[in-house]
């Protein structure tokens, strides 16, 4: 009898164990799903640094390339930009560089029949590198462009020095020019002013319209007014960028055009318009969400007090929503500067530095769009649109960081 | 009493000048969202047909229809949602039923708001650099999906977390009560209840997904594939895709203007029936769940 019951007793036992084990199996389940945001964004960390940290340890040459000057030439360092301007032909003597007063001579690998006939480089260019040699020894003013493979074992012309890419020249050089032969310009300064320009003045045009609209919702509208329209300036978050790209690129390029008489539309301001209607929707419930938490005790004193309903709102409403209206401002820049395809569609994508709203600019998001598909795998162009991904990355979560600063504060005060 | 008069007067002259600003620019607002939708429905309706959403493109794009799109847009969909659905309600349950409040809670909180503030581009680079290449999936509908799932993953969780914390708390002393487990309770009472609105955020997604362009560009897309896929490592179109392709670097772009309306439409009626249906399904259950 008893050991019946100690039996029934064991079974329940074990079945309460089991279920308990189960419970903890579920809830680490759940733990590592839970889990899943933060390994995300580590996870892309790593490898946007890892991929965008290759561009610093590399020369801006093509890998197995080249430059080298006559021997007798006292150059031995040029910067990627001033090799840009030689082959440009923008610099023809040396002595824009400090050297000789020498003319420059250009040469390229294909350059090489100018000089010789094809019997002097034999059937299967296998004379190629010795005439090369030769032809550096022999012209002084000379700079060479060519392959390692083609370099002699005796060869008589000094190599040029080329700096690795630093993080400074990166993040300072004026030129974008990623893929230029026989050196490639990887200055981000126009991208990063491209990107602040357009999205400074999407903010510009959104935040008081954002703002209004804010103010109308929370204080001034009907409840019913506000239900209506609400659920209307959300869906205008929901439409896709590549539609608002779309319409920015048959309606808003070809009205600035004509408005301001361009030879062509697609510039920083209409970037900036576009994004200024896809922030909209961010300011305008962040602002009015904000505004919605005045405690209803701040605006009846004011009221009692003999103030309008519209000295209410600018006195006490705003001056006490302030930080949340900025949180909605801030996230709004930030949504503008990630901002990918409406902008790549739109700005006209010029590298250069942009001087007004009135000319074609090209912001980093767009770069990376419209270039990658191009860049080989692990190449130079590749990591280092890697790295314009990593400052695009430090800027969103610098900006985010911001945010929550700005609402913590606000929660604070609350209490 | 005459100066008092007129300081009130021109106190409400103020109010009335800054209220009118107000409201016009707040319809103004809407009427912009109306002027978007209208000039892409009045220039996309008559692209629209049987054909145009039943047949491959033609003629470099020009003529045919948006078959292969629209399927390849369904594929990253579903692709996504199998992989992000799940992970996100799991974790969802577990920041709201299972951990108190503390400083785990607190950086899964924080770095699920950094990912959602990640630009969709940057989930474009990461998705090639870690399914593409060092995965080796490839350009492919794993990879495309894989990497939209992560970005909307942050939506999920966040919805779900709503509709979990609308739940009464009632529902889980009384369960917890009667001697059911925390999972017990969890999964037979509280996600019941709940589900309306998890699905609410379910369609959201849907819409965010089918809309995003910068992350399958270089993780799934095609410009033109004569075939549909026919497994998850094949490259797939995409309709945002296929928009941003035929309306600026086509190989005539204004002879498939039309094409491009006709898909914007698309995209717009995708994203209207979602938020429609979102919308509906949470007042709906909303009344339903009052009620009782």
């Amino acid at each position: 009898m008893s050991s019946v019951v100690l039996l029934k007793i064991k079974h329940t036992d074990l079945k309460t164990n089991f279920k308990q084990i189960k419970e903890k199996i579920i809830e680490f389940i759940l733990m590592l799903s839970s889990a899943a945001t933060s390994i995300t964004v580590v996870l892309i960390v790593f490898f946007l640094f890892i991929e965008g940290a290759g561009v610093f340890s590399k020369k801006p040459i093509d890998k197995g390339f080249l430059l080298a000057v006559n021997d007798s030439n006292p150059i031995t360092k040029l910067e990627p930009s001033q090799i840009k301007d030689i082959f440009d032909q923008k610099i023809t003597n040396w002595k824009e560089l400090g050297g000789k007063d020498q003319a420059i001579v250009l040469f390229r690998t294909g350059d090489i029949t100018d000089y010789y006939t094809d019997e002097e480089l034999g059937a299967n260019f296998e004379y190629f590198p010795e005439k090369i040699n030769e032809l550096v020894a022999k012209t002084p003013g000379i700079i060479a462009f060519f392959s390692d493979k083609y370099k002699s074992k005796d060869f008589k012309g000094r190599e040029l020095d080329l700096d690795k890419i630093s993080v400074f020249k990166f993040l300072s050089d004026e030129e974008w020019f990623p893929t230029a032969e026989p050196v490639a310009q990887m200055g981000v300064k126009p991208l990063i002013y491209g990107t602040l320009l357009v999205s400074f003045g999407a903010i510009v045009l959104a935040l008081p319209i954002g703002l209004f609209a804010a103010i109308y919702l929370s204080e001034i509208a009907k409840k019913r007014t506000r239900n209506f329209l609400k659920p209307l300036i959300e869906l205008l978050a929901g439409i896709p960028s590549v539609v608002y790209g779309f319409f920015g690129l048959v309606i808003i390029v070809p009205l600035i055009q004509s408005v301001f008489n361009l030879p062509v539309g697609e510039t920083a301001l209409a970037g900036s318009v576009v994004l200024a209607i896809m922030a909209l929707p961010t300011i305008i419930t962040i602002s009015e969400d904000a505004m919605r938490n005045t405690p209803r005790a701040m605006k009846e004193a004011s009221l009692a007090l003999g103030a309008s309903h519209w000295q209410t709102i600018y006195k006490v409403v705003i001056p006490y929503s302030a930080s949340g209206i900025t949180a909605g401002a801030i996230l709004g820049i930030g949504r503008a500067i990630g901002e990918t395809m409406a902008v790549l569609m739109v700005t006209g994508n010029a590298a250069v530095i942009p001087h007004t709203f009135l000319a074609p600019v090209r912001t980093i998001p767009a770069t990376i769009a419209a270039e990658l598909g191009e860049a080989a795998n692990g190449g130079l162009h590749y990591e280092a649109l890697f790295a314009l991904g990593c400052i695009l990355f430090v800027i969103t979560f610098g900006i985010n960081m911001l945010v929550e600063m700005v609402t913590n504060k606000q929660s604070h005060k609350k209490h | 009493m005459n100066v008092e008069n007129r300081l009130a007067n021109k106190k409400r002259r103020s109010q009335k000048i800054a209220f009118g600003i107000f409201s016009f620019t707040s319809y103004s607002v809407v009427a912009l969202l109306f002027v978007i939708l209208a000039f892409i429905v009045v220039k996309g309706i008559g692209a629209i047909s049987w054909e145009f959403i039943s047949e491959m493109p033609k003629n470099g794009m020009t003529e045919g229809g948006i078959f292969p799109a629209i399927v390849g847009t369904l594929c990253l969909v579903l692709a996504s949602m199998i992989f992000a659905f799940p992970i996100g309600v799991l974790a969802a349950i577990y920041m709201n039923e299972y951990v108190k409040a503390g400083w785990p809670k607190k950086i899964i909180k924080q770095m699920t708001n950094n990912l959602a503030g990640v630009p969709s581009i940057v989930f474009g680079l990461f998705g090639m650099s870690l399914f593409v290449n060092k995965l080796g999936f490839g350009d492919s509908i794993l990879a495309g999906g894989l990497t939209l799932g992560l970005l909307v993953l942050p939506v999920i969780i966040r919805t779900t977390e709503e509709a979990l914390k609308s739940v009464d708390d009632t529902f889980r002393q009384a369960s917890l009560a009667l001697g059911a487990s925390k999972w017990e309770t969890t999964s037979k009472i509280v996600f019941p209840i709940a589900f309306p609105n998890i699905i609410t955020g379910l369609i959201l997604s849907i819409g965010r997904v089918s809309g995003e362009t910068a992350p399958i560009l270089f993780t799934v897309a095609a410009y033109f594939l004569p075939k549909l896929p026919t497994s998850i490592f094949d490259q797939a179109m995409a309709l945002p895709y296929h928009l941003y392709v035929i309306s600026t670097s086509g190989t005539n772009i204004e002879a498939s203007r039309s094409m491009a309306y006709g898909t914007a439409l698309i995209l717009i009626i995708i994203v209207l029936i979602s938020n429609l249906l979102a919308n509906g399904l949470r007042k709906y259950y909303g009344k339903k769940v009052k009620m009782n």
